[in-house]
């Protein structure tokens, strides 16, 4: 402000609205910046233009009725999401899961992680101006993923594919050869992406220092996943509190240290490395056997409540749910990732310009269906 | 002695009037005047042709290929579409300034057409002082897009629109420095003369004038990756957001004709004009023309987008020095050897353009960027 008190001109700053239909808000997110210029001064986030109350229909359906609803959730993760509200339940009734279905569980995660992150690294070079390319290269690769899920459960983006108690059907015989091809070529297909972007000089002075969220900000935020890992904190899940089978796998915890774009960025590549890692043991160690525990189709879970969280591509993603020993959950409340992760955004912008507001914005990753639920 | 066959071809036709003609003063005129509208018109229709299949193959798909063979017809699909969609004007628009600007800016880039030539002595008005006249006039465009965003009434367009005029006012000046090593070489300002001066291409002795030239004419029109004006993922479509039907169509013209002019100065300047074997001299100034813009779609698939502030560093820190420092390298090579030793010229060129470009490189910082608020 002090650049524009010495001007003789009279300035004032400006509100200007992105969204909610903008083409970089990733859905219909809205934020009122004020602007000085092109530095901004202050953003105001307006959501809510995608709410549809499914954590309220999650109380008028069984429990494996809402299986479908999570799917809505992070429309870019439903893989996950299933998993998320699945392992909540089996938690609140007590089921255990056959150690097949749990493999399958993992290889579908972490591919959809490599999917989400695709999206989301895509989606972040695209936002600093790289027309389409990256873009579309990592979409091609999306696809494949997109193709493996096909294969299992009939669906490209709305899976519906975990059951209370393992997964809907077993994979089909011709699946595991596919994905060992998949991950034949997706290893190198990463290094060469790397190759073009990683010390491109105009995405490093875009991204490098632009943006940053302290180690303690991101604490204190509630921030999790790839952003708060960028920022230093040795925070996922799958090592920190592991569900399914994940303590088994050999993997690392790739972590930034400024917190800035760039550092969010790499860090979600090279996740989707190691998620290819998990899925390469995961193929391996798979066994035979039933892939659902005998669960009746209509689950009464006893009277309590229960946690279940996930290590979700964008962050943890929990779902609390309360049980009144009825056939559909007296309360459920889901952590949304990208929610929390978005609290941190005014403070990571202020100051800088429009420019910039879009690709911090883009490297948080968020997801409209699971901001409003 | 005029004969009918002489009349076949509209070159022919021109030709066959006798010079002392009382007529032909005006004949000139009036057949360049329509050979440049033909000339622009097709050339902007076969370059988003070429950019929109060559940005198709560059991302991994396919591009149009449905109009017509290969989607040849696409472009004039789309200018038709264009044409007979609705002409909308906002509510509070300045509505004189919102209808003259697509004009105000179209006239410019026409206008640039009269000094080039398409082959020796076959242009619209051989000017003595050609570059500098193309140079003075290429920066009236400018004032266009400055109405359209001013007149809009729309924070985007009003942003895209001050981002033009700051770039615009930058990039002058390393611009108009770079083209005067040419000059010095050729010893005139005339286009004309420039192209018959060429013995090798003057990319070969003015490497560095090339360089600067390039970059900063992308960045004047605002081509990737300095297209910060219409940057698509921040301001949705910069100062042309609020146009629509023929007037949106004069500025997608206006876009293409600049980044085509460009081309064609380019073309004139560096890459020999006309010059060129076996096939007629209009052909190659139109292949050469396709070749230096295709470079330019290139640049647009790969490159990220730079920040406001990096291309105003990247203006007064890198390109402003680096082309002083060929202007006086270049005058006193003409000064020192007036009319020798060509190829041991461009051996030094080249190497003095590493050099400087290398070092200046190590030295380049863009800045931080962030204002405290």
């Amino acid at each position: 402000m002090t650049t524009t008190q010495e001007m003789t001109l009279r300035t004032e700053p400006f509100v200007v609205n992105f969204g909610p239909v903008h083409p970089s808000t990733h859905g219909v997110y809205r934020m009122r910046a004020t602007l000085d210029g092109e530095v901004i001064l202050d953003i105001e986030p307006v959501f809510g233009y995608l709410h549809r109350g499914i954590e309220k229909l999650a109380e008028e359906r069984t429990y494996t009725g809402f299986i479908p609803l999570t799917d809505r959730l992070d429309y870019l993760a439903s893989m996950s999401n299933n998993l998320g509200y699945c392992i909540a339940v089996e938690k609140l009734a007590g089921i255990k899961v056959p150690e097949r279905a749990e493999h399958i569980r993992v290889i579908m995660a972490e591919l959809q992680r490599i999917a989400s992150h695709s999206i989301a690294v895509g989606a972040f070079v695209n936002d600093c101006g790289a027309y389409f390319t990256p873009f579309l290269y990592l979409f091609r690769e999306r696809e494949k993923v997109l193709d493996l899920f096909d294969m299992v459960c009939g669906q490209r983006l709305t899976y519906n594919y975990m059951r209370i108690g393992g997964v809907s059907q077993d994979i089909p015989p011709e699946f595991l050869p596919a994905l060992e091809k998949y991950v034949n070529h997706m290893t190198p297909f990463l290094n060469e992406f790397e190759f073009f972007l990683k010390q491109n000089e105009i995405l490093l002075a875009r991204a490098k220092g632009v943006g940053i969220l302290p180690n303690q900000a991101a604490i204190d935020c509630g921030i999790s996943g790839p952003v708060a890992r960028a920022s230093g904190v040795n925070w996922d899940l799958r090592k920190a509190d592991p569900y399914s089978i994940y303590n088994r796998f050999e993997f690392d915890i790739p972590t930034g240290e400024a917190g800035d774009c760039y550092d969010r960025y790499r860090v979600r590549v090279e996740e989707m490395k190691q998620s290819l890692r998990i899925i390469g043991q995961a193929m391996k160690n798979i066994p035979d056997g039933p892939v659902r525990a005998d669960v009746p189709h209509i689950i009464r879970a006893p009277r309590g409540e229960a946690y279940g969280h996930i290590e979700a591509p964008k962050g943890e993603l929990g779902f609390y749910l309360v049980s009144d020993d009825s056939i559909a959950p007296y309360r459920c409340h889901i952590r949304p990732c990208s929610l929390i992760n978005l609290t941190a955004l005014r403070e990571m912008v202020r100051g800088w310009k429009v420019a910039d507001l879009i690709i911090i914005f883009g490297s948080i990753d968020i997801t409209m269906g699971e901001v409003d639920r | 002695m005029i004969t009918w066959q002489d009349f076949s071809t509209p070159v022919g036709l021109y030709k066959a009037l006798p010079p002392d003609w009382p007529v032909n003063y005006w004949w000139h005129f009036a057949f360049f005047t329509v050979a440049i509208l033909v000339f622009v018109i097709a050339m902007v229709l076969a370059a988003i042709y070429i950019e929109r299949r060559g940005m198709g193959r560059m991302q991994s798909r396919l591009g149009p290929n449905r109009t017509g063979p290969f989607g040849l017809l696409q472009p004039i699909a789309d200018a038709v579409k264009v044409l007979l969609k609705e002409n909308l004007v906002p509510a509070m628009a300045d509505k004189p300034i919102h209808w003259l600007a697509p004009v105000i800016a179209f006239f410019p880039v026409l206008l640039i057409f009269a000094v080039v030539p398409f082959q020796n002595g076959a242009l619209l008005a051989d000017l003595s002082i050609g570059i500098l006249y193309v140079v003075a006039i290429s920066s009236v465009t400018t004032v266009g897009v400055f109405m359209a965003g001013w007149g809009s009434s729309n924070k985007y367009s009003l942003l895209g629109a001050m981002r033009n005029v700051a770039a615009v006012v930058s990039y002058e000046i390393p611009l108009a420095l770079s083209v005067v090593g040419v000059v010095l070489i050729a010893g005139s300002l005339s286009l004309n003369d420039i192209v018959l001066g060429q013995h090798i291409p003057f990319i070969l002795l003015q490497p560095l004038g090339f360089l600067i030239f390039f970059t900063a004419g992308c960045a004047e029109i605002n081509r990737s990756p300095f297209d910060l004006m219409e940057a698509d993922s921040e301001i949705v479509a910069g100062f042309h957001t609020e146009y629509s039907g023929m007037k949106f169509a004069m500025f997608y013209l206006v876009e293409y004709a600049e980044a085509i002019a460009l081309s064609a100065i380019i073309t004139t300047l560096f890459l020999g004009g006309w010059k060129g074997w076996w096939l007629p001299p209009w052909l190659w100034f139109i292949i050469k023309t396709l070749v230096v813009f295709f470079v330019m779609v290139w640049t647009r698939t790969t490159l990220p987008r730079v920040r406001i502030d990096q291309l105003m560093a990247l203006a007064w820190k890198f390109l402003f020095p680096l082309a002083l420092l060929n202007l006086f390298i270049t005058a006193a090579q003409v000064l020192v050897w007036p009319d020798g030793l060509p190829w041991v010229a461009v051996i030094i060129n080249i190497a003095v353009m590493v050099a400087l470009v290398v070092i200046w490189s190590r030295f380049f910082k863009v800045g931080w960027g962030r204002v405290n608020v």
